[in-house]
């Protein structure tokens, strides 16, 4: 039977437009995928119909490995080879992981893994990225079977107070899980957009989100339309797993318990974190279990024990929470509310601390497991193009930490501010000091702190190629550009030759391009996709995107185009129509190139009208009708 | 419209320091809500870097105009007077007695943990600067004196550095 498919207002009506978008949320106790259907965002399920999907991957020696609840049930038999809460080593070096020791995993030793940590596992070694890119690819493969074709692309969320390593590792993830991603965004700001959207809210709100292993705290204002972030804090290492922690040592210590075997430690592990959840709704919970060493544990945890055993972590969130209003220039009277975002936000000793704090109950009527992933959805179905101009939405966000350069004596001079808008950019110079010098290193770093030693290094760059002069002629303008994923990059030119220099990229905490390379060729080797057929879908679907946009720009701005011009440009379009019909992806990719550069001047002249028929028409009386009544910003100071 | 129009011309303003605050927020918005990267997730290559590098330059300006003191320095580098802040430290003796005094009473209430009095101090300041920022625009918009708006600038720079310190005094009592 054919169902009348009715069309939201702003909604694409024809079926065969709507592209294939889902949001993401990368977890680190569980992760989920949602999307838009028929104008309203929903969670997935898997074929049990069950929306989470735990984040635990079981790697078995013959190469094959288990995501989810299946892996999830190996977790106590088998530690070593079960990975959980890998969120908390993306982007990391061995040194950053606390609890190391408690931890059932076998850790390359810095010296083979320098960079981001690395695990032994049956099924080989693997990095952080690969153990999230096979997360994401299930999450992919669900997504594709229910929505029936191949996604366009998807948003994933990343905690605020993420670094630029940890995002590069997300979206490094992503790229080897096969998934095109539209754009990564904060989690506490997809929170935002699925509650203020859901609410129609207007004002500023806090968004507390205490996840399994991050904690963030963002500020913004929603206004008409507009979602701008004022500022954000965290503590990227801060999360639901370290109240199990806290558990977990009580339990040794009230049970007296003799060192234990990573099988039965990640077992009362477990028992702590189902102690934990049960305290939620009851006031005791008993901690029994018999452990493989023979030893039994009968205990019972009190909310009132656990609290004051968690006291100190509760607190530790308020911190940034103070930091961030401090940042907004604003205080807790200026919170309309506050959104609970996490799983972790479920504990009565938090949802009363936050009260207390911001003198006003927080808000709870979202699911806080499901609510980023929703909001993610909505913000990926914008970016996909399914909404009208005109019922869209601005996202302004910010970068969390400042990015500085190292200079002489080991200090750091920032270059940009943590809470600056993105994408954001600025431009340094430098020059040689000494005579024919033609290389350069720059050392970035990201923190708050004076010295280099106290934040955290994101790369060494190395400028090659500048033109031999004397020292100090040479002027190399390094640009630092940071997008909107809020991820880092680094273009160098000499200015009074014009050389661009050449920019290698050391990351701290990363992957190169090539270790990347190796593992899509490892995780091909694995999957039973065809990756040849694969790449030639995705090259068409790219293919089809961008005809899709260069069609629809003529529709709207034509006449930007001369009569010959839009020969040349719909010769173009004919070009890589035929090309995508043929099995070459060579072809594609070249026809792909001729249309870019047919367009490239059109692009410049309608960005031009845009913004031109943004102002025009508006005079001051309708701008300042739609905003506070005027005001002269001059008795204002800086950092209010 | 120029890629590298000045950022008053961008958003249509008078080239001024009083300003229409709200017509600034309201026009950058405007412009952003065209120029996005998010408007062009599904757009080619070209369109995409392009809208990357109008919004990081909307971004620029708009902030650079939304804070008075950037604002001021700007105006003062469009029309051709370089605040020289680095090479020119050169300040009245008396400003400097009484930057030292209030560095003195920052240091002192820092130490005795006063937060109240720190407090106190970024009230005071704050109302300082206000009335510093008024004579600025006098500067600027009326008299269009730019040497000794510069000077004042350069005062300015002292002041809101003394108020960040201030800020973070009283942001390191409460942690």
């Amino acid at each position: 039977m054919a169902l009348l498919q009715i069309a939201e207002p702003g909604e694409s009506a024809a079926p065969h437009q709507h592209k294939l978008a889902v949001g993401i949320d990368l977890g680190t106790t569980n992760s989920l995928v949602a999307t838009v259907r028929s104008g309203l965002a929903v969670v997935l399920n898997d074929e049990l119909g069950r929306p989470l999907l735990p984040s635990v991957v079981h790697y078995e020696a013959d190469g094959r490995n288990e995501v989810g609840y299946e892996a999830q049930a190996r977790q106590a038999l088998d530690p070593r080879n079960t990975i959980g809460s890998v969120k908390r080593f993306m982007g990391r070096g061995l040194h950053d992981i606390t609890h190391r020791e408690s931890m059932p995993y076998e850790f390359e030793s810095s010296a083979e893994a320098p960079g981001m940590v690395r695990l032994r596992t049956a099924g080989g070694v693997k990095s952080p990225v690969e153990v999230s890119a096979d997360i994401l690819r299930t999450l992919r493969l669900r997504a594709e079977v229910a929505l029936g074709g191949q996604l366009v692309g998807a948003v994933i969320t990343v905690p605020a107070y993420f670094d630029d390593a940890q995002r590069q590792a997300t979206k490094d993830a992503a790229k080897l899980a096969g998934i095109p991603v539209l754009r990564l965004i904060n989690e506490p700001t997809a929170a935002a957009i699925a509650y203020g959207l859901d609410n129609a809210a207007e004002g500023v709100y806090a968004v507390y989100d205490l996840g399994g292993g991050t904690f963030d705290i963002s500020v913004l204002n929603l206004s008409k339309g507009v979602f701008e972030v004022l500022s954000t804090g965290g503590d990227s290492a801060l999360g639901g797993d370290d109240f199990d922690q806290r558990i977990f040592c009580w339990i040794l210590e009230a049970a007296k318990l003799l060192p234990l075997s990573v099988e039965d430690a990640r077992l009362l592990l477990t028992r702590a974190r189902e102690a934990k959840e049960y305290l939620t709704y009851h006031g005791v919970a008993p901690v029994t279990t018999r452990l493989n060493s023979g030893e039994v544990v009968d205990l019972e945890l009190t909310t009132e024990t656990f609290g004051e055993i968690s006291q100190t972590l509760v607190a530790k969130t308020l911190q940034p929470v103070k930091k961030a209003l401090r940042d907004a220039g604003l205080t807790v009277f200026d919170v309309k509310g506050v959104v609970m975002v996490g799983g972790a936000t479920r504990m009565p000793q938090v949802q009363h601390a936050v009260g207390e704090f911001f003198k006003q109950d927080p808000l709870n009527n979202l699911d806080p497991d499901k609510v980023v992933a929703l909001g993610a959805a909505m913000q990926a179905n914008l970016l996909a193009g399914n909404r009208a101009p005109g019922d869209d939405w601005l996202l302004l966000d910010v970068i969390p930490l400042s990015l500085g350069l190292e200079t002489m004596g080991g200090l750091v001079e920032k270059i940009i501010p943590r809470n600056s808008t993105i994408p954001a950019a600025r431009a340094q110079e430098f020059t040689t000091f000494r005579d024919g010098q033609t290389a350069l290193a720059v050392h970035v770093v990201q923190g708050e702190r004076e010295l280099v030693s106290d934040c955290r290094s994101l790369a060494r760059f190395e400028l090659r190629g500048i033109p031999p002069m004397v020292a100090g002629a040479a002027r190399i303008r390094v640009t630092f550009q940071i997008d909107a994923d809020g991820l880092l990059s680094v273009a160098a030119r000499e200015q009074t030759s014009g050389v661009e220099a050449s920019v290698t990229v050391k990351p701290s905490y990363g992957l190169s391009d090539d270790e990347i390379a190796g593992m899509l060729k490892d995780s091909l080797a694995h999957t039973k996709d065809d990756a040849f057929r694969r790449a030639l879908k995705e090259a068409q679907v790219e293919a089809q995107r961008l005809i899709d946009a260069v069609q629809s720009a003529i529709k709207s701005d034509g006449e930007l185009l001369s009569a010959e011009q839009r020969t040349r440009v719909e010769a173009a379009i004919i070009k890589l129509q035929t090309a995508a019909l043929s099995e070459s992806r060579r072809h594609l990719t070249l026809a792909m190139d001729d249309l870019e550069a047919e367009t490239k001047d059109f692009a410049a002249r309608r960005m031009d009208k845009s913004i031109r028929r943004a102002l025009a028409g508006k005079s001051i009386h309708q701008l300042e009708a739609a905003g506070n009544p005027s005001q002269t910003q001059v008795s204002k100071g800086e950092a209010e | 419209m120029d890629f590298s129009a000045d950022h008053f011309s961008l958003f249509e303003l008078p080239r001024a320091f009083r300003l229409d605050a709200a017509a600034l927020d309201a026009r950058y918005r405007e412009v952003q809500a065209q120029v996005h990267p998010d408007r062009f997730a599904n757009a080619g290559d070209a369109e995409r870097r392009l809208s990357l590098q109008w919004a990081t330059r909307v971004n620029e300006a708009y902030h650079t105009l939304k804070k008075p003191l950037s604002r001021a320095r700007y105006l003062l580098q469009v029309s051709g007077h370089d605040v020289a802040a680095e090479n020119n430290n050169a300040m009245p003796v008396d400003f400097l007695i009484e930057q030292m005094e209030w560095r003195e009473a920052v240091s002192e209430a820092r130490a005795a943990a006063e937060q109240h009095e720190l407090e106190h101090l970024h009230h005071r300041l704050k109302q300082n600067m206000g009335e510093r920022y008024e004579e600025l625009a006098v500067l600027l918009d009326d008299s269009h004196d730019e040497a000794q708006a510069a000077d004042r600038v350069r005062r300015l720079m002292f002041l809101e550095k003394l108020l960040a310190e201030i800020d973070d005094a009283i942001a390191s009592l409460e942690e």
